[in-house]
Formats: structure tokens, sequence, C-alpha cells
């Protein structure tokens, strides 16, 4: 067992792209359910649909990837107009109900066949997806890999960049909630007809809020497309969403820094058990289990540990325990 | 707060030149379901609200005076709340046109009514839990540019708004007994903080109108006191006051004029001392034949009746 690469692989993927997607998604879900109290179960929709941006306009369509990039934003800001106009008059449980069967409709619709020339079938669009953006790579041509941490050359770079947008959407969230936009929000999370009663237009809030969280998760979907230079439409299941809902509750939800310390600790945890577990195997420690099992072993342990988290610490690592308590009232 | 005794509030109704004048406004008013008001603020005409088969609420006309404290007073059922809620929006009459100072309303988002100076409160009381007792009180304040998307974003454009909001807050709060809570949440203030929190709330939207949807359900009689004092204080300010109340002390104390409701219609107007006498009144709260004797013989119940 080799405790140097087992900690050398967790903390790369601790805060390695994977973290950075999961992370913007999170930060999207923040300013929706976590401010706002909106109940997006459909977040993979929004990244699936800044990753496909990223696909259709660089491989079907052949043009530049900074134009996917402004239109993986519209597709976002479409998607959250789309799902909120008609919902967000609704109850909450409405919204919640149509954005995840909007993200199972949107991933079955790209792998369809009859889209295959546009979106690429069940196989997805694979090809240079980012080249234009590795292009611009400024790390040494001679570049091998840091210490510690084992990221190529072309990863670090998506890695700077990524965790450069998840500080400039952390700072944006950070400068709206704490005006009195971020208040209004807020207002609305606790008691949506008391904030109509003081004459706030809440319909257009909630959108806002839809369309800013939307956009963000979008941009986890760009990133995706950019680092993985592929688009595959399985990997946008539902289950993505929860992932993305895990680390906000981890982290602690309606605090700015909440997904961020929330996803390097959700992948610090699921690599580092993988790892260890592996190791363990390879080495003849763990006999009942075979090398794979571990994928499914890691999740019934990170499914145990957040029940342990839930009731032990139900506010989530920055949330504060008086809060959920008032909730109880 | 020290609850203050009849002859206190007798002689502080003298010193209340917003009940005199409400008072004199009303005198030639004629007592009578829809009577029309010299100066009123709200005037509705044939507001329906069926529920199925139940017809909620079915007000063939009603003005609401200017300046005065106009208590909705009824028996359980009676549609007050669906008419409250109706009226400002927040329901949607099935018939019915209502003006708010002379402008049709009827139909309007209850947002966009709120705006117009039409503000309520609500039965259950609706503090913002999670939000701290300033932040509750800054969120009442209107037209504020950093409530908008972007400019949120420059706290240089709202931050001189902001004080003056806080100003205004911090002297609304003092009113109210709750400036020693002003950064603890909400949601642990008790029942009767809450309900002052709410109309102070109300209050920093600087309303034409508050509508008060049972201001002292679930207040301690300490605080009732302190609570009608407020309310008082609310129209000596100049704002027209609606509310809906069960306890007929309190509205006898406070209101100006009362309209009382049962099954849905406008069965009595008037003052309060005229409209406690009205036999249908009566009626509608007790029952048709609730002074006849429940024995046959027509000997009490109770051993002693008097005695209390």
């Amino acid at each position: 067992m080799d405790f140097g690469i087992i900690f050398s692989q967790t903390l790369t993927q601790a805060i390695g792209i994977t973290a950075i997607i999961y992370c913007l998604a999170a930060v999207g879900l923040n300013v929706q359910f976590g401010y706002t109290g909106l109940l997006n179960f459909g977040q993979v929709a929004f990244v699936a649909a800044g990753a496909y941006a990223v696909g259709v306009i660089v491989l079907t369509f052949d043009l530049s990837l900074w134009l996917a990039i402004l239109v993986g934003i519209l597709a976002s800001t479409l998607l959250a107009l789309i799902l909120g106009i008609p919902t967000l008059r609704l109850r909450a449980d409405y919204l919640a109900i149509v954005t995840i069967a909007a993200s199972e409709l949107l991933r079955l619709l790209v792998r369809s066949i009859a889209f295959k020339d546009t979106f690429g079938g069940a196989q997805g669009l694979n090809g240079k997806l980012g080249q234009q953006f590795h292009d611009l790579n400024p790390l040494p041509s001679d570049f091998t890999s840091l210490p510690v941490l084992t990221w190529t050359r072309q990863d670090l770079w998506v890695v700077i960049v990524g965790w450069l947008l998840v500080v400039l959407f952390t700072l944006l969230v950070w400068g709206l909630v704490r005006s009195p936009w971020g208040r209004v929000v807020k207002g609305i999370r606790e008691d949506e007809d008391a904030v109509v009663s003081l004459g706030k237009n809440v319909f257009v809030y909630k959108m806002q809020a839809l369309v800013l969280g939307g956009i963000i998760g979008g941009f986890g979907g760009i990133v995706w497309a950019v680092a993985k230079q592929s688009v595959q439409p399985d990997t946008f299941q539902p289950d993505f969403t929860f992932f993305a809902y895990t680390i906000l509750l981890l982290g602690g939800a309606a605090r700015v820094f909440g997904p961020i310390v929330g996803a390097i600790i959700f992948w610090f945890l699921l690599a580092g058990v993988g790892e260890l577990l592996s190791q363990m195997i390879q080495a003849g420690y763990i006999d009942f289990l075979s090398a794979t099992d571990v994928g499914s072993i890691r999740f019934i342990l990170m499914g145990l540990g957040l029940m342990l988290l839930m009731i032990f610490r139900p506010q989530g690592i920055f949330g504060d325990r008086r809060e959920l308590a008032l909730d109880a009232r | 707060m020290p609850a203050n005794t009849d002859n206190d509030l007798a002689s502080a109704n003298d010193l209340m030149p917003g009940r005199a004048a409400a008072v004199a406004a009303l005198k030639d008013v004629p007592h009578v379901p829809g009577a029309p008001k010299p100066d009123p603020m709200l005037v509705a005409d044939h507001v329906s609200r069926q529920f199925g088969g139940l017809k909620a609420v079915d007000v063939a006309h009603v003005e609401i005076q200017r300046g005065a404290i106009t208590a909705l007073i009824g028996p359980n059922g009676a549609g007050k709340t669906t008419l409250f809620n109706l009226l400002t929006g927040f329901d949607k009459p099935d018939t019915g046109k209502w003006t708010f100072n002379q402008q049709q309303v009827a139909g309007m988002s209850p947002y966009k009514l709120a705006r117009k100076g039409m503000v309520r409160t609500f039965q259950l009381t609706k503090a913002l839990s999670r939000m701290t007792v300033m932040d509750n009180m800054r969120l009442g304040a209107s037209g504020q540019l950093g409530e908008r998307f972007f400019p949120s974003l420059l706290p240089f454009l709202w931050n001189a708004q902001e004080r003056a909001n806080e100003v205004r807050a911090l002297e609304l709060l003092g009113r109210f007994n709750l400036d020693a809570k002003l950064d603890d949440f909400a949601g642990s203030l008790s029942g009767g903080q809450r309900k002052l929190l709410e109309m102070a709330r109300a209050l920093m939207t600087n309303p034409e109108m508050v509508m008060l949807d049972e201001p002292m359900a679930g207040v301690n009689p300490a605080l009732t006191q302190s609570l009608l004092g407020h309310i008082k204080n609310i129209r000596e300010e100049g704002t027209t006051v609606l509310f809906v109340e069960h306890d007929m002390d309190m509205v006898r104390d406070i209101s100006d004029w009362v309209i009382v409701m049962a099954q849905g219609q406008i069965i009595a107007e008037g003052p309060p001392d005229a409209v406690m006498r009205d036999r249908q009144v009566i009626d509608a709260y007790l029952g048709t034949h609730h002074d006849q004797a429940l024995t046959k013989d027509g000997t009490s119940l109770t051993q002693d009746s008097s005695g209390e």
C-alpha cells in the first residue's frame, strides 16, 4: 500500500476538473435553492445545455468556441425561461417536478436517433471541442506535472481557469446576496406572500434567480465539454443534480463558500475512499471485495457519511444551527 | 407595557384629532349595509367568490372611509378573510369591481396593489423567520434601487438609501418596542412580537391603507393594549385602517366604523355602539334563540349567572 499515491490521487481529484464542474452546478443551485428556495431538481439540464452548446457549435457547425460559450449562456437562459414561466407562479413543488422531467427529456432528446446529425445520438459529440481554449495554454510546453497533483499540462490549464470561474461566480453571488436584491430573494424563500404584500414582484426575482443559477450551471457544462473534449448524453443523468445538492448541503446551503468547500470535501472523500479500497484490495488486506466493487462501495460509504452528517451536523459545514432550529417552528 | 385603564383610554380618545375627525365625518352616514361615505378610499361593487357550492363572499356594495379605523367583524366563516384576500389581489373574485383612490384596481396583482399603498398583514403571521428583525424591516421599504439585479452589485448606488431606510426602521421598531431585538432572527420572536413586527414592516412601505387580518389573534392581553395603541397611532398619522377582528371589546375600543359580515354578505354597518345593539348582529353572533331558555321550564342551567 502506497499512501503517497492514495493521497496524491485523492487530492488531485478533490480539486480537479470534476470537482469544478460539480462546484459550478452547486453554486448555481445555491442561488436557486439556497437563497431563493427554488427547488430545481434538474440542474443537470443546464449543465447539459452548456456542454451541448459547445459540442454542437464547435463540432456540428464548425464554428468558434467563443461563440459556443455565448450560445451556452443563451441556451441556459432560454431553458430557465421555458421552465420558469409556467411554473414559477405556482407552488414550489411544481418547479421540482417540471425541472426533473425536463432534465430527462432533454437527455433523451439529444440522444435520440432523430437528432443524431446534430447531437450525435447515444455516442454524443467527441472531438477537439476545446482546441481553441487549449491553444491559449500559457504553461511551458515541456511541463510534465506538478508535485503531488498529477494533472497533465492540458488539465492544469482547465483547472486554473475553472477555479477562476468558480471564484468569479462566488464573488458575483456574494455581491448579490449581501445587497437588497439578496434580501428580497431570501424573503421569498421564507414566505413568498409576505414579500408580495410588501409590493415586490416576486415572479421577476424568482426568474432572475433561476436564470442566474442556470447560467452558472451552464458554465459547468462548458468547462466539462472543453476539458473532456467530449459530450455524452448519458453522463447527464439525474444523479448529477443530486450530487450537486449533496455538495450544497454538505457545505451548507445559503452560504457563499458552501458549494466550494462542499465540492472539495465530496470529491476528496469519494476519491479517497475509492483509492484506499483499491489499494487495500490490491495489497490483499480485503479479500471479500474485488476491484470492480469499489465504485459502488464508495457510494455506499458516502451515503453513510451523509446520513451521519444529517444527524450530527444537519446545517452543513458552514451552516448556522440556530437557523435550522427556527425552521421547525 | 403597562395596561391602560379604561379612563386613560377615554381621555386619550379626546386627545386624538384623527379619531375626532373620523367620527365627525361618519356622523351622518346612515347605519345600513353598503352605506355611502363622505370620502371613501376603497369602493367595492358586487364582489363575489364561490368555493364549490359555497358562496364565501357576496358583497353588493361597500365603502371604506379614508382616515378612519374600520373594523370588519363577523362570526367564523363569514367570509371576512376571503374578502380581504380578494380586495388585496391575493385571490381572484368570480365577479366584482373595486376602486382604490378612485382608480380601478380589480384584477391587479397583489404586489401592484401594495405599491399603490394598500398593504396587508396576514392572519397567520408571516415573519420571515430566518432573517433578522432589521432585515425584515429593510425589506419593507419600497422603491429600493438596490433591489434591482444589476444596481444591487454596486453598493455605492444604494448605500445612502439603505441608511435612510434603516433610520426609519429604527424609529418604527422603537415605537413597537422591538428595538432591542434588531439582530435577532424574526423566528425567535414571540407570537405577539411577530404581529408587531409584521405591522411595523407593513408601515415601512408608507401605505395609505393598512389592512390587518386579525391583528390580535394569539396575542396576550398586555400586548393587546399596546397593539391597540399602535393601531390608533396609525390612524392619527393619516393612514386608513381596515381590520378583521373577533373580539367585540377590542372593536368597540378602537374602531370608528364597524362593518358586520355573515355568510358572505354585509348585514350591518355603523358606529361600534350602534352595531352592537343591532338585532341582526346579535343573532348572527349568538344565534337567533340565544336569549331563550334552554330548559323547558325556563330555569337557568347555571346556579348563579350574576356572580362573576
